[in-house]
């Protein structure tokens, strides 16, 4: 057993990934000699060469759309955003070419756009989006979002395996803050579509993903000690296809539904969220469904705004114990 | 407005070697393009063609030579072509009945009635068809440029651009990209004087395509596009140049869009007195033949009898696809995904 970091675990993947088979190779920005601005790629230039390992210039549309084409011809790229709040400039490519391809044209696109994602680091409007509400609406693409060491690594290397073109999307914040132990020699590989209990319950359900995973997790133990509630956690771990089945079945089980995501509120995937469980489970529901978000505005950087605006384990703790009580 | 410049802006190689039997298979794809066109437009008339139907006249010599100067077969070299650029699909091995068939959205069409006209590929056949969004293109094969370049196969890649394609972001991001990365891409920049309505001063403040690929270090020249010979060897070119590991080379074929940007357009924005000095004086396929016939290379009876085959040819794949069959209503729903293999019929479907 080897006590690895969340951005280790993913290095790993990718690493063990391009050891396993040659097709494999990343592209984007200062991933090379650099090895990202994350340094998930670091050695990997030494490891693996120039042509394996190709710096680009600042193009999300180039480096998205030769990956596409280079998918095409059956190799299987690994493209990088340096964050992925810069993957709106790669949108035309994604949605209207890649995301297509086979639909239209019958063309196989094997291929992942991953990149760093997500909030409470002070990154400003521009590097703390969680770009997943956006693609959720394109048919033709796979989003995983890992909230844990073992699917860090278990999804990246499921993503490169697949035959579909897949966004990987990686919390900044859980980079070097979540740590744990994985078995070395173990091939893990996380399937892509399955969500995960993440922790088991009776009273209500949180459904949740990324970096508010482990506040809704902080937030059901409160609950427990505190008010004696039972909440059971569901890590999506895959938003795109979304995993009906596992959330009707916690909600059949708990009757309460609070889903918890980092992104803003209107158009965000809880909204999508409530409607699967409104068409699916509506009899078994015994209170409204509840979202907490983030607030409806741009990411901004002080401290005392970025806190207020980003949903924190005190606004999970009172919507659950308001929810609980109805 | 003037003809085309013929001035070459950068060296072209003179003596490019075709043999008859060459210069007789080029005329046959010249006369295939047109021939299939006016067949097309039959049946747009006969609301058989189901979407918008996108003439080349005027632009097929640029298409069928400098598909023309690739190496084709299996798994040889791979163009993209735009939406005028049947010629090229055709020189690649496109067949008639594919096209009629993608054009009157049929069940066995190539895209299986997924997708429009000529956006379909094969690409064990060496093309690659294009999405809406102009300029897309251009990276995506930079994309195939870059596996030639990481396998080290001798292929080359080759992609079209329009005046008016030529102003997108995707198209200078995958042109800078290919330059960097020296990739075997030749790109074809299509002057044809129209994107839509707009015309070229309103479209860029430059006055050759080929000024814009200067500023991404990639060689450019600059060749009369109605000129079968000049746009072939200017491609043979490129493409020997880029199979032998030296790069980008961007080719402005200045040519005249003799139709409107659809068969629905009346073009009233166009001068007729350039209509009718570009099909009189310029058209790509009476310039080609002039020159044959002065030369003695071939004669009026080789010309007639490829024209009567390609009469056949047309008429043949017309009334083998014409009365064929839509696709199924369900066959919508499989292959977004290998897997799901298919999406879910919705409830209210199956109520």
């Amino acid at each position: 057993m080897a006590e690895l970091t969340f951005l280790e675990a993913l290095r790993q993947g990718i690493w063990e990934e391009m050891e396993r088979d040659e097709r494999v190779f990343i592209l984007g920005e200062d991933v090379g000699a650099y090895g990202g601005a994350f340094k998930v790629t670091d050695g990997f230039s030494k490891r693996f060469g120039e042509s394996r390992v190709i710096d680009t210039p600042i193009s999300e549309a180039a480096i998205v759309g030769a990956a596409a084409g280079a998918a095409h011809m059956g190799l299987r790229p690994v493209a990088e955003m340096q964050f992925i709040d810069f993957i709106s400039c790669a949108y035309d490519m994604l949605t209207n070419y890649v995301a297509t391809a086979r639909y239209r044209a019958g063309l196989s696109t094997p291929m992942v756009v991953r990149g760093p994602c997500g909030g409470y680091v002070r990154g400003g409007p521009f590097h703390s989006q969680n770009p997943e509400a956006a693609f959720l609406h394109t048919p033709g693409l796979k989003i995983v979002y890992p909230a844990t060491v073992r699917d860090a690594k278990g999804l990246i290397k499921s993503s490169i395996r697949d035959e579909d073109p897949v966004l990987y999307l990686e919390h900044k914040w859980l980079y070097r803050r979540i740590k744990e132990q994985l078995p070395e020699g173990e091939e893990i590989l996380t399937p892509i579509g399955q969500a995960r209990i993440a922790r088991e319950g009776k009273h209500l359900s949180i459904i949740s993903y990324g970096a508010t995973l482990w506040k809704s997790l902080e937030a059901a133990d409160q609950l427990e000690k505190a008010d004696g509630v039972s909440v059971e956690v569901l890590d999506l771990r895959t938003l795109l296809p979304m995993d009906d089945a596992a959330i009707v079945a916690t909600v059949k089980k708990t009757n309460k539904v609070l889903i918890v995501h980092e992104d803003t509120r209107t158009g965000g995937i809880a909204g999508e969220i409530a409607a699967r469980i409104n068409e699916q489970a509506f009899e078994w529901l015994d209170g409204p469904i509840m979202r907490v978000t983030a607030h409806d505005v741009p990411i901004p950087y002080a401290p005392t705004l970025e806190d207020f605006v980003l949903p924190q384990t005190d606004d999970i703790v009172k919507a659950a114990r308001w929810l609980a009580a109805y | 407005m003037a003809l085309p410049a013929t001035r070459p802006s950068g060296a072209v190689p003179s003596g490019a070697v075709l043999s008859a039997d060459q210069l007789l298979e080029l005329y046959y794809y010249l006369r295939l393009t047109r021939t299939l066109e006016e067949r097309l437009v039959a049946l747009y008339r006969q609301t058989k063609v189901i979407g918008g139907l996108f003439r080349s006249l005027g632009q097929e010599g640029e298409s069928v030579a400098s598909a023309y100067a690739l190496e084709r077969g299996r798994h040889r070299d791979i163009l993209s072509p735009l939406i005028r650029n049947l010629g090229s699909l055709l020189v690649m091995g496109a067949q008639p009945i594919e096209i009629l068939r993608q054009y009157m959205a049929k069940a066995d069409s190539p895209t299986r009635g997924r997708e429009l006209n000529v956006h379909f590929n094969d690409l064990e056949k060496g093309y690659l068809g294009q999405i809406s969004h102009l300029g897309d293109m251009i990276p995506v094969m930079a994309g195939i440029a870059l596996s030639f370049k990481l396998r080290a196969e001798p292929r080359v890649g080759l992609v079209y651009i329009g005046d008016g394609g030529t102003s997108t972001g995707t198209f200078h991001e995958g042109l800078n990209l290919a330059a960097v990365q020296r990739l075997p891409l030749v790109v074809i920049g299509e002057y044809n004087h129209w994107a839509y309505s707009t015309p070229p001063e309103k479209q860029f403040a430059v006055k050759d395509l080929a000024e814009k690929a200067k500023g991404y270090g990639v060689p450019s020249v600059t060749v009369d596009g109605n000129d079968v010979f000049a746009v072939y060897e200017a491609t043979r070119f490129a493409v020997e140049r880029a199979r032998r590991g030296k790069g980008v080379h961007f080719i402005e074929v200045k040519t005249y869009r003799r139709k409107g940007h659809a068969e629905h357009d009346d073009q009233h924005y166009v001068p007729k007195t350039d209509l009718e000095s570009w099909a009189k004086e310029n058209d790509p396929i009476d310039r080609y033949t002039q020159r044959l016939l002065t030369a003695d290379l071939i004669t009026e009876g080789d010309l007639k009898d490829i024209d009567d085959r390609v009469r056949v040819e047309v008429d043949q794949a017309t009334d083998a696809c014409v009365n064929d069959p839509l696709p199924t209503s369900e066959s919508a729903l499989p292959g977004v995904y290998v897997d799901p293999p298919a999406a879910d019929k919705l409830w209210f479907k199956v109520l």
